[in-house]
């Protein structure tokens, strides 16, 4: 889940704070565990919502609605907590802690775990996967980026464009991965 | 009239989208392996945003400061949830090879990004000017996308099943990795570097 199916590299989730936040490595890292932490508590929270409540009464196609608010009141509360734990964390996160509501890779996570039908464990473990791959690619990026901003990249591609480029060869090299693990 | 035209135009060149607020990209890379996919997203983008610009800018007057985040969440949520229960009834094919990149669009940037950037301030017809041509914006972005990725990658390009015309050399042995998502990460790099060329980006 973390390599081959790697979140944003395979499945494109998780785009916008990838792009945003990944200029520095340090912020990178502090992202990486936070979505992480989120994906974890989310499917932790949405699997049995949907399979204990949602089916039984046959509301399932209320899952948009319904998981979209536990991540959103779930990062709300994350982000009482770190303001009030570590207030510098806060400021290097700023807007983009808030802004892992509209991440994909949280929200898709969750759908991944009901659309493959997994049992808790396996949806618990896939959402750490997903989310230590999250992590990964995140430093990874943030790392390169670092030091394509001293590099001399022609003028056009400086900045987005590159870093696209960049994201591309890297999803080739995971592709590597394929077949390490079963 | 016109300064509705030049809102809607905003939405087009001065800040499309995906390639320059590089907003709702992850549905845009994702899709964007066929022009029939293409056609889809936007057509259900059309929809969510306009509906969404639509209720928020009617309620915005009411709708307290604190929730309004939250607020705006629910009334996605709801619309995305319309949209892909429809998809699935009246078009399956296009549902499926869509997958859960539908619902998804209830975390698209874009759609959150406007309700709180343009329709919580703005009245009703400019926040529908605004819809469609960000909607618009969006989808000539997908489109262009989805239509390099498609010639590229497959070597034809089909339309809802009708041909319209083939490359004799690329339908052999076409340049797969285009399918494949780093194909799609290359073709937005190699974009964004050209329309910055062509001076039609501003600074990021």
């Amino acid at each position: 889940m973390a390599l081959v199916n790697n979140m944003v590299l395979s499945k494109f989730l998780g785009l916008c704070p990838f792009f945003g936040v990944s200029k520095k490595l340090s912020s990178a890292f502090s992202m990486g565990v936070a979505v992480l932490l989120v994906m974890v508590v989310a499917s932790a929270v949405t699997w049995p919502l949907f399979h204990l409540l949602l089916v039984p009464y046959g509301f399932e196609f209320m899952r948009t609605v319904i998981f979209i608010l536990v991540i959103a009141s779930l990062v709300q509360i994350i982000e009482m907590t770190i303001k009030r734990t570590n207030l510098t964390l806060y400021n290097a996160l700023g807007i983009y802690l808030p802004l892992i509501t509209t991440n994909c890779a949280v929200l898709g996570i969750t759908f991944v775990n009901i659309d493959s039908q997994y049992s808790f464990i396996q949806s618990m473990a896939a959402a750490l996967g997903a989310g230590a791959g999250f992590m990964l690619v995140l430093v990874i990026m943030s790392g390169i980026r670092e030091r394509l901003d001293l590099a001399d990249a022609p003028k056009v591609f400086k900045g987005a464009p590159i870093a696209f480029i960049v994201a591309g060869f890297l999803g080739l090299a995971f592709l590597g991965f394929g077949g390490m693990v079963g | 009239m016109r300064d509705l035209m030049k809102t809607l135009a905003n939405g087009i060149v001065r800040a499309n989208p995906t390639f320059i607020l590089l907003l709702g990209l992850c549905p845009t890379l994702a899709v964007s392996t066929s022009v029939d996919n293409a056609f889809g997203m936007t057509g259900s983008v059309l929809f969510v945003l306009l509906a969404a610009n639509v209720i928020v800018s009617l309620l915005r007057r009411w709708i307290p400061d604190r929730v309004r985040i939250p607020t705006f969440i629910v009334i996605i949520a709801t619309l995305v949830t319309i949209v892909d229960l429809a998809l699935k009834a009246y078009v399956p094919p296009l549902s499926k090879s869509l997958g859960m990149y539908v619902p998804l669009i209830v975390v698209n940037c874009i759609i959150l990004g406007r309700a709180e950037a343009f329709a919580s301030k703005n009245n009703v017809r400019h926040s529908v000017a605004d819809a469609i041509g960000m909607s618009l914006g969006f989808g000539l972005a997908i489109l262009l996308i989805s239509l390099l990725r498609q010639l590229l990658g497959t070597g034809t390009l089909d339309v809802f099943d009708v041909r319209l015309f083939s490359i004799p050399g690329l339908t052999d042995s076409p340049a797969a990795i285009f399918l494949l998502p780093m194909g799609a990460f290359f073709v937005i790099g190699v974009l964004l570097a050209l329309f910055r060329w062509l001076g039609v980006s501003e600074c990021e």
